[in-house]
Order: structure tokens, then sequence, then C-alpha cells
């Protein structure tokens, strides 16, 4: 394609709009009374080149218009998420497909059909994500490299088109008298502008960097959905549950057999009106009734030594005590343990007496580790006791046999065989809480309930997460870039010297008050004439129109 | 302590209310017209709205030594505290462009705001395990921060509407417009309503069976104009339900819905009524003499500086303390959802002022919708939606 010369001399490559030099308009705003000055008027590929396949996707995603919508779409399609709890948030015991038509009708069903109840990680919801950071990425350097290139190249003497289309635009007649400058140039340089003059013309220019703002939040955003995205990378990210009984030892999952965690202690703490210190909670706590005050495991980390072969007892060390709270995870090495649930008295074991069902003689007690039970517990001295079946969460199933429904003794059942002097062969018992049973025939002996000892679970999450650092710089970058782009304003005043006139031009990308007050102050005590925003006067010519309007 | 707290919330309610009057009497005279010449009357409306927000200062320190934890930790709390923000950011708004019209609507706009925070339980709560970290003063304060800049940028674009919108003739616009201040008379309407049955003690209770079929018992504090699915009053002299609403629908929140659009249909009607005007119309008078591209500045300005504010609070600061206290940075908690799709809103707001050019009456109603988010977000995702938030 062939490049543009302008006037000055200056050559522009195909497209530019505004000569990157002087300023002169190029392309065809000349009508406009005011040029668009955005990007410069520099030649943006998506708005010069547009036969191809790749021209047309890649305008299609520089759009400011396709970013727009992608952003509204994806703000509805996140708002719909909240309408009724995604799948992670429903009880874990429910069924999804039956949870959401039971919880909410027929439209619990539709929207489960619709599959909105995992509409985070639907297909559709990570395209228009992903479309959204490639919209990012395409329309920043369709932007950013013309944008800076005219800048870097800006010339200091403009074309008076170029002047008198500005927003901000001013001439002072010299008549016969001269106006000396630099106080002018004085004022602006103590309001930080940077001066540079060419043939008397001046180019005041202030805050050119807030210009790059929005490309470096851009790249803040693009790196952060990157981090994300490397989640699903296999090593990235670990998140699994651990649950430890009190005084249970375990391999952390996750770590491949590398760590081990122990837990020596679960407490709940709740608040106390009757302790002084939660005395001002008092009302609250009358109303909502108990609220927790700490959840807390302490534990013991162990890391394994050397490489364990499979049967081989691992040797472990101890690593460090800790005592885990929400809000205060154990870290080590990459991994992080968070406290996040825990089971109160869950039965740990239970003792029996065996007697003589008609005298109630002893025998000697068993004392039963309801998550270790033993084959075989001998007693007095010719008496011992079997355990032929072990059910720890018992229940009859559908045949009225005896079967349990998980490893967790919610409710333990127990085949014993009871061996005695009298009864060598042995007495089988059944027994459950509250139920025993004598299948085969009429006991001279039972075991005779003796009491249970309870100990508290902890659950832990394990985590590994190596993205967050990308996150967090992802962030960082976006938080500056989206300061930067904020907080400052470039702003540019172009004065220039005539034969019999001085025409002063101004330029900000935003808060044109702030401008205005700048060329305000700058000109203070010269006898320069203010500058005029030519957008007011145009609106307060038409009033009357824009009220009706 | 406590009580000492109240006070000053008390006394800091009073200023904003004189403070709204002097910004009244500001905008009467005529040299308030002026933009940089601030008349006596404004000096002292803003000498008042520091004061009480001095006073609101004192409020927030007292209670958080009695509470012994920063007192943004349950809606009342986090309410008083955006109100509170609010009137900062309008200080901060009002020194960068001296505009008295924007106190007297910026102000009545916090006071409703404390107003219907204070129609929420004010006891002091103790910290549950998630909420005990420091991270609990940064990101909630700052998100407030942001938000009540944001806010901002609401209130000049209202300001902008009822001067912009004409009013001789009845169009979409003119629709619109009074459909926020019908909103906002509804505020008052439920604020009037719940206090005063508050000030009697009413109290019905009800028998009636949830969605699982399983009886309970449900208290309500406004006439049940609805009533709970089969509920039956246990108490014989209150007002009988005039329907029974499916188990589905939580039917003590919109019975106080529904009294709430009914206290502000009459409020409403009452003005219109009175006025026989458009309440807009009603207004108009008083903003003729505001500039409108300086709102329209202040609306993108306060935009423009709290959306930085916003991101660091809501979504950096809340991602980093997710990551802490529940092992993962974002989870899709509805209220995390909705800071995003704040978020994303104001990112198109800027887009299209910066690239689209949508200036002046676009840019306002933009204003007014991300207002709307924000207190959507505020209320109805804390009180409707359950979620990990819904700590109140």
């Amino acid at each position: 394609m062939k490049e543009v010369k302008c006037d000055c001399g200056h050559i522009n490559p195909f497209g530019t709009k505004i000569c990157g030099k002087c300023g002169m308009v190029l392309g065809s705003e000349k009508e406009n009374k005011l040029i668009d000055m955005r990007y410069e008027g520099s030649a943006r590929r998506s708005q010069t080149y547009k036969k191809t396949i790749v021209d047309k996707i890649w305008n299609f995603f520089s759009s400011v218009k396709v970013g727009v919508t992608l952003i509204v779409i994806a703000l509805i399609a996140s708002a719909v998420g909240t309408i009724l709890p995604q799948e992670m948030y429903i009880p874990s015991t429910a069924t999804p497909a039956e949870h959401y038509e039971l919880e909410y009708g027929w439209f619990g069903k539709v929207y489960y059909e619709l599959g909105f109840h995992n509409l985070y990680s639907s297909w559709w919801y990570l395209i228009i994500i992903g479309m959204l950071g490639i919209s990012l990425l395409i329309a920043s350097i369709d932007r950013f490299f013309p944008l800076y290139r005219s800048l870097k190249k800006q010339g200091i003497t403009r074309h008076d088109g170029f002047m008198k289309r500005q927003r901000i635009y001013g001439v002072t007649k010299l008549d016969d008298h001269d106006i000396n400058l630099d106080k002018v140039k004085a004022g602006l340089k103590r309001q930080r502008y940077h001066i540079r003059e060419e043939n008397g013309h001046i180019l005041a220019e202030k805050n050119r960097f807030s210009r790059w703002g929005p490309y470096v939040n851009h790249i803040g955003l693009i790196i952060f959905l990157i981090g994300a995205l490397l989640r699903s990378v296999p090593g990235m990210y670990i998140d699994k549950v651990v649950w430890l009984r009190e005084g249970e030892r375990k391999e952390i999952p996750g770590t491949n057999g590398e760590y081990y965690l122990k837990n020596n202690e679960f407490t709940l703490e709740v608040y106390d009106k009757g302790n002084k210190e939660d005395e001002q909670y008092s009302a609250a706590i009358d109303k909502t009734g108990t609220i927790a005050k700490t959840y807390q495991s302490d534990v013991t980390l162990y890391e394994r030594k050397g490489d364990a072969l499979p049967g081989e007892k691992v040797d472990l060390e101890e690593v460090k005590d800790y005592k885990i709270k929400v809000n205060e995870p154990l870290k080590h090495d990459h991994y992080s343990l968070y406290q996040v649930d825990y089971k109160l008295d869950e039965l740990s074991t239970m003792a029996f007496n065996l007697i003589n069902k008609k005298t109630e003689e002893k025998f000697g007690g068993v004392k039963i580790d309801l998550n270790n039970p033993q084959k075989r517990y001998e007693l007095n001295k010719g008496y011992s006791v079997d355990l032929i079946s072990y059910f720890p969460d018992f229940e009859f199933d559908d045949k009225g046999e005896p079967r349990t429904i998980s490893k967790i003794p919610n409710n333990p059942a127990f085949i014993f065989k009871m061996h005695t002097p009298d009864k060598p062969e042995g007495e089988v018992s059944f027994v459950a809480i509250k139920e025993t049973a004598e299948p085969l025939g009429e006991n001279t002996y039972k075991m005779a309930f003796n009491g249970v000892e309870t100990q508290d679970v902890t659950a832990l999450t394990v985590r590994k997460d190596l993205t967050l650092w990308i996150l967090f710089t992802g962030g960082i970058i976006f938080m500056v870039g989206v300061v930067q782009g904020s907080y400052w304003n470039h702003r540019r005043i172009w004065i220039k010297r005539k034969q019999d006139e001085i025409v002063m031009a101004g330029h900000t990308n935003k808060n044109w008050h702030g401008i205005k007050r700048d060329i305000k102050k700058a000109i203070e005590s010269t006898s320069l004439s203010e500058p005029t925003d030519q957008l007011e006067e145009e609106k307060s010519s038409t009033k009357g129109e824009v009220l009706n309007g | 302590m406590a009580e000492i707290s109240s006070n000053f919330l008390y006394a800091a309610f009073l200023l904003y209310l004189v403070a709204t009057f002097l910004f009244g009497g500001s905008i009467k005279d005529k040299r308030g017209a002026e933009e940089k010449k601030q008349n006596k009357w404004a000096k002292l409306a803003i000498s008042v709205t520091i004061l009480g927000f001095a006073a609101q200062i004192g409020y927030f320190i007292t209670r958080w030594i009695a509470a012994g934890h920063a007192p943004v930790s349950n809606l009342f709390e986090f309410t008083t505290f955006f109100g509170m923000m609010l009137v900062g950011a309008f200080i901060l708004i009002y020194f960068l462009y001296k505009t008295p019209a924007l106190g007297l609507f910026a102000l009545p706009i916090a006071l409703l705001i404390i107003a219907y925070a204070s129609m929420f339980p004010t006891e002091i709560s103790p910290l549950i395990p998630a909420l005990q970290s420091d991270w609990l003063h940064i990101h909630v304060t700052t998100a407030a921060a942001g938000q009540s800049i944001l806010a901002i940028s609401f209130v000049a674009a209202i300001i902008y509407l009822v001067k912009f919108v004409d009013q001789t003739h009845s169009s979409k616009r003119t629709f619109w417009l009074e459909v926020i201040m019908f909103t906002l008379v509804s505020t008052i309407g439920f604020v009037i309503i719940t206090s005063t049955f508050a000030a009697l003690d009413y109290k019905a209770n009800f028998d009636w069976i949830d969605k699982k079929g399983a009886a309970d018992k449900q208290e309500y504090n406004l006439p049940a104009l609805v009533g709970p699915h089969e509920g039956k009053l246990i108490e014989a002299d209150r007002f009988e339900p005039l329907v029974s609403m499916p188990a589905i629908i939580n039917a003590k929140k919109l019975n106080t819905v529904l009294w709430s659009i009914g206290a502000g249909l009459i409020l409403y009607g009452l003005i219109r009524l009175i006025a026989r005007k458009r309440v807009a119309a009603l207004i108009k008078p008083i903003v003729k003499n505001v500039n409108l591209s300086l709102l329209d500045e202040i609306s993108y300005r306060s935009v423009l500086i709290g959306f930085p504010i916003f991101t660091l609070g809501a979504l950096v600061f809340a991602m980093i303390w997710a990551q802490v206290a529940w092992t993962r940075f974002w989870g899709w908690d509805p209220k995390e959802v909705w800071a995003l799709i704040t978020w994303l809103f104001y990112a198109a707001f800027l887009h299209l002022r910066m690239s689209k050019g949508w200036q002046g009456e676009k840019s306002a109603w933009l204003a007014v919708i991300g207002f709307a988010i924000m207190i959507f977000n505020l209320i109805f995702v804390n009180l409707v939606i359950a979620g990990l938030h819904s700590y109140a």
C-alpha cells in the first residue's frame, strides 16, 4: 500500500487520518468542525485493511463495539448464574437432577436442563471469556503501536487546520504590540508541563504516560486470564480434603506421600455471654443462639525421609507443630492446609463386659477401637471373645441382612463369638446400639454395654496453587495500568506564533475542566485571551434544541 | 460506649439533614449559580457536612472500640458505613468542583441509606471465624470507598437528568426518571412503615408449613398482607393475611416489599396530587442554574476515581482474603459474581465513553444503572440470594 506524504514533508503510513507531524487533516474528515483526536488519527490496521479473512477476524476483535458487547454478554451470563445456587453450593448429599426441581419447581428443572447449575464452567461461558481475552489483546495491539508512533513523532509546529479544529481554541490579535510568551511558558512549567519549542512555536505537554494506562491494564488482564487457564495444567493446582480424627496420622493427599499430618486436637469454641470479653455480644447471642468463635486444629506436620518402597514402613521426620484456624492456614512448601469442616463427638471406642446373663457375674471387659477393631480379645483365664463381623455404620438391607453404609462408626454393630470354659465352642451374639439378638439359639453369656468414648474429627483442605503468583502479577499490572490511565490525564497545549496573532489550542484525553484551568492559570497575567471550548459554544448556540431533545 | 456511638450517629444524621437545607439555601441564592465563587450558604453547608462526617467518624470509632472489631460486619454496619463514605466522597468531589447542587442531592441519598441501614438489627455482633482477619477492615472499607465514589457519579447523573429531561410532555425519559424518583420515595416509605410498626412493637406469629412439608414458626413485624404457606395466625387480635403464599416464596420478605411499594405509592401519589406535576418536574427548578457539562464531567470523573478503588477493594483485596479464608480466591459466590458484574458494567461504561463518545445523557443513564447494580448487590444479594456473604 502506498504511503501518504503530507504537505509538511512527513511520510505517513497508509490510512493515516491526521499527519503525525504537523497535524494536517489527510483523510475524509476535512469537513468536520472539530477533528476526531482518538488515537491521534493514526493508521490503525483495523481501519485500513478490510479484505482478507485475517483482516476480518482482526477487525472484529479490535472493535470496541464488539468488546463492549462481549462484556455485556459476560455480565448477563454471570448474572443468570446467580439466580439459583450453583451446583457446588447445593447440599453435597443432594442429586442435582432432583434437587433443582424439588427445591425450585419447574423453573429449577429448566435451569438444570439448560446447564445453568454449572454455568461458570460451561463451554459457552468459557468461550465468551476467551473471546474477551482475544479482544483485549487484539484491540490493544491495533491501537497501541500507531498511537505510540504518532505521539513519539508529533511535531511542535502544527497545521492551522489542526489548531482551528481543536476543542479548545483561541486567537489573540497582536495589532502592533508583541506578547512575550516567557510568562506563559513559566506558568505552564510550574504546572509541570514539559515544554518544547520550534521557531517560536510551543508545545506544552504533560502526563503522556497516562495514555499507556489502558494498554498496561489490558496486559495485566491477559496475564491474569493466562494464569487462570494454567490452572488446568496438571501439577499446577491441587484441591483435596483430608479428614483426620484426633490422634490420627495420615498421608496428606496430593503430596505423593511426601507429607503426613497428625491431628493432635480439634477445638470448637463458641461465644459465651458469661465470659467477660464476650459481654458486649450478649444481645446478638440471645437473638441468634450459638455463634462460633474458633475452629482450630492442633496438628503436627511430618515429612517422609528417603524414598518409600511399597510395603515398607515409611520413615517420618517431624517438621513442625501448628494451630490451623480459619484465616490461618498452615503453609509449607507450596502446600497450604485450611480448616474447612469438622465433626464433633464421633464414636471412637465402645466397651463391653462379658457377663453371665443370670448371675450377672463379670468375666472381663473389652474396649473396641471402632476405627481399628481387633479380631480377638482375651479376657480372664479361659474366657475370650472373637469379633466375627463388624458393621461401623450398620443397617439392615432389603433382605434383612446386616450391612454397613460407610466406614464411619456412626452406628456400630458387632457379631461376637464368646468363648467360655463351659461353652468352649462359643456362643454367637449380635450386638448393636439398643439391640441384641441371639441368632443361633439361647445364650448363657452376653456382651453387656459398658460405655463409649468419642473424639472430634477435623476436615482440612489441601491446596497447592502454582498459578497464584501469575494471577497476582496480572492483578498488580492491571491496578498500575488502571490507576495510570484514570488518575492522570494527557494534556497538550499548542501555541503558534504567527505574523499578527498568537493561536492557542489545547487537547486532553479527559477532564476538560482541568486543562481549561491549567490554561487559565498559565495566561493569568498576560494579555493573551482565554481560548474557548468550541464544543460548549456549539451546544449553547443550539441550547433550545438540546433542552427539547 | 455503644450508646455514645449511636448518639454520634444520630448527631451525624441531623447534621446531614441541616446541611441539606443549607445547600438548598445556597442554590436559591443567586450567587450560588456561579461555579467558582461559593456563597456564604454553601460555605456554611459544607462546614456542617464536614461536622456531620466527623460525628459519623466518631460513631465509627466508638463502635469499633465497643465491638472490638471494625463495625463493617453486618448489614446495618456496612450500609451505614457506605452512607458515611458517600458523604466522604461527596466532600472530596465538592472540593474539586465546588458545586452546591451536588450536596443537595448527595446528602439526602446518604440520609436515605443511613435510615435504611438502621432498619436492620443494630446489635453488636461477634465475628464468626471466617471474618476474623485484618482483611475484613481492608477489603470492606476499600470496597465501600470505591462504591461510594461510583455512587457520586449517580448523584451527578440524577441532577443532570432532572435538568436535561424535557418535562413539557411525557416520554420514555420522563417515565424512567419517575421510576427513579418513585424508588427513592418508596425507600422513604419503607423507613416510615418499618419504624412506625417497630415503635408500636407489632408482632404477629404464624404457624406454617415450609417447602419440605415441615411445620415451622415465623414472626412478622409488619401486618401480614400476604401470609406464609398454610399459615395460621397465633395471636387473635392481629391482622389476618389477605392471601397465603406458596411455600417456595418467602412470604415475609414479599410482605415487606409490598408494604414499601404501597407506602411509596401513597407518598408518591400524594406528592403528585398536591404538586400536579411529575416529581422530577417538581425539583427541576432547583437545578436550573447548574452547568450540564460540569455535571457530566463530575459524573465521569467520579467513575474514573472510583473504578480503580472499587477494583482494588472489591476484587483484588477480596480475592486475596478469599484465598486465605476460603481456600480459593474465587468461588462464584453470588456476592463475588455481582462484584464482577459491577466491575464489568463500569468497564463497559468507560469504553463506551472513551471510544464511542457516549457523553452527557447516555452516560448519565449508565451511571444510574451502575448504581442500581450496586444497590442490588448490597440489598438483594444479601437478603434474597443466600450465599457466603449473607452474614446479616
